[in-house]
């Protein structure tokens, strides 16, 4: 399967939504407008010529300084054709949200779960979408990018000396 | 008559000698049948993504070391291929055959803990000790190749930190001339046994529909019926010189796991052989100064030899921009590795896709009406590692 056969696919199905294309990564990268990134994995999933029916990976990641900064990055398999894909949509901070894949498949629903635990973001329409690997009772989200890994009030570090 | 029907809440761990490690299940039963499950994970997280984005790209080496702790080095090499995907490092076959031995022997012990644990777990205790004194063997490969056993910390990236040496050899050798033996009388105590089979067929099984929906892979797809396999469909380390079976089952149940692992050893041992027999001539690591360490006697002698040790050693190399997916077909799943530089020293964002938490999602799906025995067999067949789990 090229390529330019799945964007066009897409680009006829969702048009203006289809923010960004990258072939120049090892898997074909495509950013879509968050609202309609539900559709645009059901339509990967269920379009008899795309079949992309395997949920290989899902997670978060956070740029502080960007406008949308919360992003959900999506890794899509067709077996049978032996291709991945990978789905990216950026949310921003105030409302940090987007709609559900398990329904899709059932292998999203503890995927988000850890999205949600580690980034805060929200997956509406999630059946069960509370705390997984970190304690309930925990209140914030550690891998955002505003709480590094050491110990801020520790002096001794010299933080331009240990990287970030 | 009170037709109020009763229902009893269990606590299945969190810590309970059946479930070999820290999972806890709180069950729904109606008498001995589950009626319904609930997982707690998380007892052992240690936030290695976020641990990572400090750390320069080897030290990560030994947090994957902890993930799938009953086949590390699967963990380790995974991630020097994933670096080496990074940075546009392209590795020699004799590299690629030395890895490939050494991932095949991991998935070999890997597969006998499991299989020789749901013996235990249905009451056969001995072959269990009959095959620990292979994976025995294995270790000392192991310490021989990389000086440690359970957590390796195997091989570099763009290599490995020193060749084969004699005592390797010999005792691949040995290990490939000892392990049939040892194999063929453990499949004769379980594979045909009829307890055995009475405990585990049809038992925990899984339709390949729901399997893919569910993020299944490696052997309990494969037991579901999906030829699936990493190492075929896109093959790393020179997996496609080889030649090998994929077995699959048929009705993806605890027994069908069994026997798909059992004949993934034999596959597994003929991979080495082959893979002994042709080892290529050639440097055991790649020629990459930037990123790989030079000799200690270089280091003493040679000026640019003492720059790149330290800048290595302080991770004062940066990687390029860009994001890499690699992942390669762990013992119990695909184990991917997602990675985002942003061009510093270390990554900005990893992400482990880790097979047992996947696929340990369907468990509540998988023993919901059975009795209380047959789940703690399903979660033994289904390979459930902690450390993967919780990360």
């Amino acid at each position: 399967m090229e390529n330019s056969f799945i964007t066009e696919k897409l680009r006829k199905q969702f048009s203006e939504d289809i923010l960004d294309v990258d072939g120049s990564s090892d898997i074909l990268t495509i950013t879509v407008a968050s609202p309609v990134s539900y559709e645009v994995i059901a339509y990967l999933k269920e379009n008899p010529g795309l079949g992309f029916s395997f949920l290989t990976d899902l997670c978060g990641i956070h740029y502080p300084d960007r406008g949308l900064s919360f992003g959900i990055i999506y890794h899509l398999h067709n077996f049978y054709e032996n291709k991945r894909i990978r789905i990216k949509t950026f949310v921003n901070a105030d409302k940090p949200a987007v709609r559900t894949v398990s329904d899709l498949f059932s292998a999203a629903n503890w995927m988000e779960r850890e999205t949600y635990d580690f980034y805060g973001i929200i997956f509406e329409g999630h059946p069960n979408l509370k705390r997984i690997l970190n304690v309930e009772y925990l209140d914030y989200f550690p891998m955002r990018k505003e709480y590094p890994l050491e110990d801020p009030t520790r002096e001794d570090k010299d933080n331009r000396f240990f990287g970030r | 008559m009170n037709t109020d029907k009763q229902y009893t809440t269990l606590n299945l761990g969190p810590t309970h000698p059946a479930t070999h490690g820290i999972f806890q299940n709180v069950l729904k039963m109606d008498g001995e049948i589950i009626l319904d499950a609930e997982q707690t994970i998380g007892y052992i997280h240690r936030a290695f993504e976020k641990i990572a984005e400090r750390r320069p790209f080897y030290q990560v080496t030994t947090l994957t070391d902890r993930l799938n702790y009953c086949s590390a080095p699967i963990n380790n090499i995974g991630w020097h291929l994933t670096v080496e995907k990074l940075l546009g490092i392209r590795t020699n076959k004799r590299i690629d055959y030395m890895r490939l031995i050494v991932m095949e022997l991991a998935r070999i012990t890997d597969h006998l803990v499991c299989n020789s644990v749901i013996g235990v777990d249905s009451g056969a205790l001995t072959g269990f000790v009959y095959v620990f004194q292979e994976r025995e063997r294995v270790y000392e490969i192991y310490e021989e190749i990389s000086g440690a056993r359970l957590t390796t910390n195997l091989g570099r990236i763009g290599g490995f930190e020193r060749d084969f040496n004699p005592a390797v050899y010999k005792k691949i050798k040995e290990f490939l001339d000892c392990l049939p033996k040892v194999l063929h009388e453990f499949e004769k105590l379980l594979m045909r046994n009829r307890i055995f089979m009475d405990r585990t067929i049809k038992v925990g099984p899984i339709s390949a529909e729901r399997a893919i929906n569910y993020g299944f892979t490696g052997p309990n797809l494969r037991a579901a019926g999906v030829d699936y396999d990493v190492r075929v469909m896109t093959p790393y380390c020179s997996y496609d010189d080889f030649e090998f079976t994929i077995p699959v089952g048929i009705q993806g149940d605890t027994y069908d796991r069994f026997c798909v692992r059992q004949e993934e050893i034999w596959q597994s041992l003929k991979l080495i052989r082959n893979a002994m027999d042709n080892l290529p001539e050639g440097n055991f690591h790649v020629d990459a100064p930037h990123v790989y360490l030079p000799d200690k006697q270089d280091v003493y002698n040679k000026m640019e030899a003492l720059i790149y040790h330290f800048k290595i050693v302080m991770g004062e190399i940066d990687a390029p921009v860009g994001e890499v997916f690699h992942s390669v077909e762990g013992a119990n799943g695909e184990l991917g590795y997602y990675l985002v530089s942003d061009g510093g020293r270390a990554a900005y964002r990893l992400h482990f896709r880790r097979p047992c938490f996947v696929y340990y999602q369907a468990y509540p799906e998988m023993i919901r009406g059975g009795v209380l025995s047959d789940a703690i067999l399903t979660m033994s067949s289904m390979n459930v590692i902690a450390g993967e789990l919780d990360a």
